[in-house]
């Protein structure tokens, strides 16, 4: 396609297989645009030059229609636009339908968090996935409407709280190599469907591999407990849980953060509202503290802030984690 | 019987005085918030159209001047929270206070009724109780913005629009009212042009903005109710809980999109016929040429009124609707873009052998042309389902809507306004002015929207407090356009304003038009008309002979009888 001008201004790099001919599609729109564009200013153009009011000028007889010109002008336009119509939908529904046998990985959207779930078990916060091979990503919300948009790959669909819905790539090229993240290029994952206060920051990274070392990758992953001393994996489930979207670490106490800062706060004691009490009454940053305001964020909340944090089931953090995730507290100065 | 006689008037304490008009013929705040004269109607809520833009103009800035820098420019002054609230109240504003009532409610309220040569409109009361109801809707608006504000989207996508702490309530009643508005002004058109049309004007010797504000008012009744219907859920979806939206309880929320899009896709419609309707006569009158193709456009109103009722799924393309419904509403689509594009064509063929004055309205329908233009070919991007996945939700379609709702509808009102601004107030405007600043906006309004084409395809994602840096030298053109744009508009309404203080008095006709309004006097009488017009071809300007002394056209006895005829 003669989409040198195209690539450069419009698009960001092509890394799935339907990029291709969903950017050849939009070079088609373009330059058929374009053409439409200029032919119509251009003859406005011509006429303002040609017929505007001077002194000794005036307008001259003309048709007030013209049926030949007229049927021409809808018969055309009708006819190109069923062009487009047509190459939109075959490429839509080859977005749409995953093909069979695809890797399926599970992604689950939540104010303001993104969670992959592998097959083998493994969980990311950013999105790694192997090259040359058919993704099918399964999405769902756990609360308002978010979307899944992976510009690179041209693909994006919304996650429906109380519905699956799916959308598949076969990334081309990959991001970098070995394990060391430092080591990419990723590209980038959006929300793309407005979800509320941090929907700006609700972008990830994606990483491409090379099939072996992918599947090391998710080895890896799936053993976060194991493979990582107590404190090390409660900072890895700290951030990748979406608790970081919220705490700050560094001390930030700022509207940014909804919730208070985290770090050097443990033994410390500190004022809270028990549900429905107007009182507030003092309890101390300890274990049970923290797994209670996990389990039930709601019940206490810290005089000055609002209740709004997520509720974490058993089933989106174990109680293991919750171990590993004080450990982590604990540590944080 | 429909015809208006003064005793209903409940302000007819006005003068007989015949040098009076409708701006002196009573005084007092009374008498104009009370008034029944379409006249005056259309002159309230032309300031309150005004009042509304200002305000959407104004946080439409701060969202720009914010969005200057990634993590935004004013620092924690503008948090995310804000900036949510801003753009939505920006939308919401846009939308339901200005510009669904801006062209029909304020300038068809003015020109209809003279257009038809009538009175006044078919039901003055009705008339004025819309009015009424607009303000008490933006009053509710106004609560929203001053209490907890509201950070939906104009859109209120459940669930989101359930569970938010803003003040939802308060700005959906503010928007149900603002239905009732537009049905009652709809309602009114739509009898007005039925019934009080004068002997002669057949429905084809009917200028072809009553064409365009009758194909709206069929929208305005037909579609408004399903918003109201919609927003009485979501309240009761908030307030008592019913689930029929709330996925936790068992709803749906696309369901929720199927009712909003039902509504809103064709109010786009709502927006922009008539601004085509004021583009049809700006082309005509200001090229001295019988419109081009008068059935079709006149036609093309009517049936993209009813086919926009039939494309409100291409708003959902990626929203897990089945792929089957996306391929049929993207089909339909499509055929609503080739009325429209027809019209471009016509427009542009009008001015062929015209001779084209380059008055003030004239630069907005031309800049109309290009904008629009614009507009509706990127719209072919969003209409073809597998572009539309990547672009949805992106800047793209950001761009895309503001060149059809500010480059379309924005500018063509502003164009109507000052074409009809001497018949309103009876003064003539600086020309030198007029242009200078439509040249800016012009300029600023490119410069605002084109980077966000490509900052859309690039992919970044609308509704967005802050961004990743690669996107920030499309933001800043953006930003710096806005502010440029924001200066032609403050620089437009600045001359308007100043006209009437200082500017020369208008004749009858100063631009040799030749509709119906223009045969009364400038500003018109209070009833109109002081003898029944003469229905002549709308479209005919070969009577019409420019009188150096009074600045104005004026009919020339001696001219011979055109052969008036579109067929
Ligand atoms: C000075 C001119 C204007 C500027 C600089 C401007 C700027 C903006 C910006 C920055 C946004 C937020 C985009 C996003 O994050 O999605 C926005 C949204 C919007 N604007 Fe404008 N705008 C202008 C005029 C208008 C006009 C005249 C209208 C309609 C008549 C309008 C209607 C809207 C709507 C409906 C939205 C969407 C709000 C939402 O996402 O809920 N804007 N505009
Ligand atoms: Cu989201």
């Amino acid at each position: 396609m003669l989409s040198i001008l195209a690539d450069t201004m419009f698009f960001p790099p092509e890394r799935s297989t339907v990029a291709g001919s969903v950017d050849g599609l939009f070079d088609f729109i373009y330059y058929l645009s374009l053409f439409f564009f200029v032919l119509i200013i251009g003859f406005m153009v011509y006429f303002v030059l040609k017929y505007y009011q001077r002194p000794g000028h005036t307008e001259m007889p003309s048709p007030s229609h013209n049926e030949t010109l007229e049927i021409t002008w809808s018969v055309i336009p009708s006819i190109l636009v069923g062009v487009i119509f047509f190459f939109g939908f075959t490429g839509y529904l080859n977005v749409r339908e995953a093909p069979e046998n695809a890797y399926e990985i599970q992604v689950v959207a939540s104010k303001w968090n993104w969670v992959f779930k592998y097959p083998n078990g493994a969980e990311s916060s950013d999105l790694h996935i192997p090259v040359d091979r058919d993704v099918k990503f399964l999405l769902q919300s756990q609360d308002v409407l978010h979307s899944f948009y992976i510009p690179a790959f041209r693909i994006k669909m919304d996650c429906v709280p109380g519905r699956y819905t799916s959308t598949w790539a076969r990334a081309t090229q990959t991001t970098g190599s070995g394990l060391d993240e430092s080591a990419h290029e990723p590209l980038r994952l959006f929300c793309a469907e407005y979800c509320g206060q941090q929907h700006s920051v609700m972008h990830r990274k994606v990483f491409v591999h090379e099939t072996a070392e992918f599947d090391q990758w998710a080895e890896k992953a799936a053993n976060i407990l194991e493979n990582n001393p107590p404190e090390v994996a409660g900072e890895i489930l700290f951030k990748r849980k979406g608790c970081a979207q919220c705490h700050s670490v560094t001390g930030d106490n700022s509207a940014k953060y909804p919730g208070p800062p985290l770090n050097e706060q443990w033994g410390k004691e500190r004022q809270v509202l028990p549900r429905g009490s107007s009182s507030p009454i003092t309890v101390t940053m300890d274990e049970n503290y923290v797994r209670q305001s996990i389990r039930q964020p709601n019940s206490e909340i810290v005089v000055g802030r609002k209740p709004g944090m997520t509720v974490f089931t058993p089933q989106l953090l174990k109680d293991e984690e919750i171990t590993a995730i004080i450990a982590y507290l604990k540590s944080i100065k | 019987m429909s015809t208006i006689t003064p005793e209903t008037h409940i302000d007819s304490g006005h003068n007989d005085d015949p040098s009076s008009n409708y701006l002196t013929s009573s005084s007092g705040f009374m008498s104009w918030a009370f008034t029944l004269d379409h006249k005056r109607i259309g002159v309230m809520y032309l300031v309150g159209i005004f009042a509304s833009f200002f305000l959407g103009g104004v946080l439409a800035l701060l969202l720009r001047l914010h969005l200057m820098v990634p993590n935004g420019l004013f620092g924690d002054w503008i948090s995310l929270d804000n900036y949510n609230q801003l753009f939505t109240l920006h939308g919401a504003v846009m939308t339901f206070l200005f510009i669904i009532p801006s062209v029909p409610a304020a300038l068809g309220n003015f020109v209809l009724p003279l257009m038809v040569g009538a009175k006044d409109v078919a039901f003055p009361r009705m008339n004025l109780a819309s009015f009424h109801l607009w303000v008490f809707g933006a009053i509710f608006f106004l609560i929203a913005l001053v209490t907890t504000g509201l950070d939906t989207g104009w859109t209120f996508y459940t669930p989101y629009s359930i569970e938010t702490q803003t003040n939802v309530i308060a700005a959906t009643i503010g928007a149900f009212i603002l239905g009732f508005s537009s049905i009652f002004t709809g309602l009114n058109f739509i009898v007005t042009v039925n019934t009080m049309r004068p002997p002669g004007m057949t429905w084809f010797k009917m200028p072809l903005f009553m064409w365009a504000i009758y194909a709206t008012a069929i929208i305005q009744i037909l579609a408004t109710p399903v918003l109201g219907i919609t927003l009485l859920l979501l309240m009761g979806e908030r307030i008592l809980g019913i689930g029929i939206f709330d996925p936790s309880m068992g709803g749906d929320p696309v369901l929720f999109q199927h009712f909003f899009w039902f509504y809103s896709h064709p109010a786009v419609y709502i927006m922009i016929l008539p601004a085509m309707g004021i583009i049809s006569e700006l082309m005509s009158v200001y090229s001295r040429k019988p419109i081009f193709g008068y059935t079709f456009i006149a036609y093309s109103s009517i049936a993209i009124a009813l086919l926009g009722f039939l494309v409100w799924g291409h708003h959902m393309f990626v929203s897990g609707q089945s792929p089957m419904a996306a391929v049929i509403f993207s089909g339909l689509t499509f055929s609503v873009s080739i009325p429209s594009a027809i019209k471009v064509f016509n427009w542009t063929a009008t001015m062929y052998k015209g001779n084209i004055n380059l008055a003030t309205p004239m630069c907005y329908a031309l800049s109309f042309i290009f904008l629009f233009t614009i507009g509706g070919l990127t719209g072919l991007f969003l209409g073809a389902l597998a572009t539309d996945v990547h672009l949805h939700d992106t800047y793209f379609v950001v761009a895309h809507f503001h060149y059809v709702m500010m480059g379309g509808t924005v500018i063509a009102f502003v164009g109507g306004l000052y074409h009809w601004w001497p018949k309103m107030f009876g003064v003539m405007y600086n020309e030198f002015f007029g242009r200078l600043f439509c040249a800016v906006v012009f300029f600023g309004f490119n410069l605002t929207f084109l980077p966000q084409f490509v900052m859309g395809s690039r992919g970044m994602p609308r509704r967005y407090a802050t961004y990743v840096e690669e996107y920030q030298i499309y933001h800043v053109l953006s930003t710096i356009g806005a502010l440029m744009l924001g200066v032609g508009m403050v620089g437009a309404v600045v001359v308007l304003v100043v006209s009437l203080f200082k500017g020369r008095k208008a004749p009858a006709n100063p631009w040799g038009a030749a509709t119906l309004e223009w045969t009364c006097t400038s500003p018109p009488p209070y009833y109109n008309f002081e003898h029944a017009p003469h229905v002549d071809s709308p479209y005919d300007y070969s009577g019409l002979k420019y009188d150096a002394q009074i600045g104005g056209y004026v009919k020339d006895p001696n001219a011979p009888k055109p052969a008036a005829d579109h067929h």
